[in-house]
């Protein structure tokens, strides 16, 4: 059975999707949410010991059909790193969304609800696990669809959700075609979509213009998907209005899992040594990546409403992650992925301490915030930690990000990057600032709701953000790991 | 310019065509139920691409004859749009299901009134 661990990863949230709806009731549902959840991410662990402690790499035939004929899924350094980040996060979300939900959804609609949510988790573990370049679209759409019913069942608090959510089809639909049509043309050439023969023909095929169009389609249709400035105009009013458990579930995994595509196609599939890779895609991540780090941060600042700002934010840390790409370095990769895990625990327990307030606040602003650093000790500490990790100050996971980012920039030579890095970094401090000062420089305005809380709106948020500080002094486990799966994608360059 | 080239690969050409009446009608419609036309333009390019590079000239369905000398087509790409035209019904029955929801609350569906209507929201939300 447990040699069965790669694709049980992801048929259990698949298969218990369906099974929530039969249930018919809302805390069967969550319970059988919760259930999949945790074997997923108990499966995933198991994965991740094997494949990191013996160095090896696991190869599971679908079928038992071979690979050129068949599908099979390739569990290696890089996706064993990536999978129990996705299916942690998803326990704790999925933990934290049981009274989220119950405060934000229509009771007629919740089983329905955890159907789309163990939908998505599984589209996202698919298309991590998956070693085969169709079948990542396949779960991606998996994974989109039922993001964008989720999106849209915000508008029960919000209508805005419903526009939402159509523009994040519209850009999400465009996206993924045009990663379509960029495998097409990798088709035309090479004859194969595995990931791995694909790596291995690629190079005979040298300069030539399909080749070229190829991965621009690629690198574009991903590049909207994990919302790289200026393509980000979709996740701002999504991340926003969408249902707290949402936001939360989405703010932590969905970009990472295509930074993740992303990284495994530019790097594992195309190779630096590819024509155009380094010399054009490369210089356009990184330049993206920089603009994108002022953008977020600055529209941050501007923002009064707590949803936009961190969903702001959001492009700013994807931004980092470009940058970290747009090196092409096996140190610039690295980074990009210990950021991935980092951010994924950070924006997770932001988004979780937001949603413990929705339910009280209505929208979360600066103003409605304003003094409630007394009332709900918890929520606020866990915002107040959050933002500190966002900051990048020592002892947080975020500390340990900005290191790695910035010493792969200066092994780099990128000196003028390292610098704008930690000016756009010190920038965040406006924004995390403001959201310091309403919580606790401020008396509670007397006719103000008064606000209170209980373990089970904030025991979510706090295990992440327990885990930031964990991570940020033992940050050896997941630096080793990180460099392992960069060394396994690249592992061409140094 | 070759138009030997472009007529012999007539079929990209089309393609190419398609896709660019699609992506303009998403981008430059404002009517939301143009705009999920678009994207099915769109898509349906992309199967085309794909189908029509699986075609081989005199190649037949591939079926297993016996007969060595048979052509075929390649049936991959076909079987692989078989899952993107499902991904594609499926992407236009959330789209319009939205644009239903979108018109029950919204009372429209051009995309200018909606951004109205957000903004106002903004505001309304901003002094209360």
């Amino acid at each position: 059975m447990i040699e069965h661990a790669p694709i049980l990863q992801i048929i259990i949230p698949l298969l218990a999707a369906p099974l929530a709806v039969l249930s018919g009731r809302r805390d069967i549902a969550w319970l059988i949410a919760m259930l999949a959840t945790t074997a997923s991410f108990l499966l995933s662990v198991h994965l991740f010991s094997i494949v990191h402690m013996l160095g090896v790499s696991i190869t599971y035939e679908l079928g038992n059909w071979p690979a050129p004929i068949g599908i099979v899924y390739v569990i290696d350094a890089a996706n064993a790193y990536v999978m129990p980040v996705i299916s942690g996060i998803a326990v704790v979300m999925t933990y934290a969304a049981r009274t989220l939900v119950e405060q934000e959804i229509d009771p007629r609609d919740q089983t329905l609800f955890y159907t789309a949510w163990l939908l998505t988790i599984a589209g996202m573990m698919g298309q991590v696990a998956t070693g085969d370049a169709f079948n990542i679209f396949v779960f991606l759409e998996i994974s989109s669809l039922s993001a964008y019913a989720l999106v849209a069942m915000g508008a029960g608090r919000d209508r805005r959700a419903l526009p939402a959510a159509f523009n994040y089809l519209i850009m999400g639909t465009l996206g993924a075609t045009f990663y379509v049509i960029g495998l097409g043309l990798l088709y035309m050439l090479t004859g194969t979509l595995n990931l791995a023969d694909l790596a291995a023909r690629l190079p005979m095929i040298g300069d030539t213009h399909t080749g070229f169009a190829a991965l621009c389609f690629i690198a574009l249709g991903l590049f909207l998907k994990m919302a790289l400035f200026p393509l980000h105009f979709w996740l701002v009013p999504a991340y926003s209005t969408a249902p707290s458990a949402v936001s939360a579930l989405m703010a932590a995994t969905a970009t990472k899992v295509s930074v993740y595509v992303l990284i495994r196609l530019l790097f594992g599939v195309f190779g630096v040594d590819f024509p155009g890779m380094l010399d054009v895609v490369a210089v356009v991540l990184l330049g993206l990546g920089l603009i994108g780090a002022f953008a977020g941060t600055i529209a941050a600042i501007m923002e009064t409403d707590l949803k936009r700002l961190f969903a702001q934010s959001s492009i700013a840390q994807l931004g980092y992650m470009a940058i970290g790409l747009g090196l092409g370095t096996k140190a610039g990769v690295t980074a990009a992925l210990i950021h991935l895990f980092n951010h994924a625990l950070m924006k997770g327990a932001l988004f979780l301490a937001i949603g413990a307030l929705v339910a009280q606040l209505g929208t979360v602003t600066l103003a409605s915030i304003r003094g409630i650093g007394r009332q709900a000790p918890m929520t606020s500490a866990a915002l107040l930690f959050g933002g500190l990790a966002l900051l990048g100050v020592p002892m947080t996971a975020g500390f340990i990000s900005k290191v790695y980012l910035i010493s792969a920039q200066i092994d780099g030579q990128a000196y003028i990057v390292a610098g704008l890095t930690v000016i756009s970094s010190a920038l965040a401090l406006v924004y995390v600032w403001k959201i310091v000062e309403a919580l606790y420089m401020h008396e509670r305005p007397a006719r103000a709701v008064k606000v209170t809380e209980s373990p089970a709106q904030w025991l979510g948020a706090w295990i992440l953000v327990a885990a930031t500080i964990y991570f940020g002094v033992q940050a050896e486990t997941v630096v080793a790991a990180a460099s392992q799966a960069a060394g396994a994608l690249i592992s061409g360059v140094q | 310019m070759n138009i030997d080239l472009l007529l012999t690969q007539w079929n990209y050409v089309l393609v190419i065509i398609l896709m660019m009446v699609g992506f303009y009608t998403v981008i430059a419609r404002g009517n939301l139920i143009k705009k999920m036309v678009g994207l099915n333009i769109f898509q349906t390019s992309v199967f085309m691409l794909y189908i029509s590079m699986g075609k081989l000239v005199d190649g037949t369905a591939p079926i297993l004859t016996g007969d060595a000398a048979t052509v075929y087509s390649n049936p991959l790409p076909h079987v692989l749009i078989l899952t993107a035209i499902v991904v594609g019904v499926a992407t236009t029955a959330v789209g319009y299901a939205l644009i239903i929801r979108i018109r029950e609350s919204f009372n429209t569906i051009e995309e200018d009134e909606i951004i109205d209507a957000v903004n106002a929201d903004l505001q309304a939300e901003a002094q209360s």
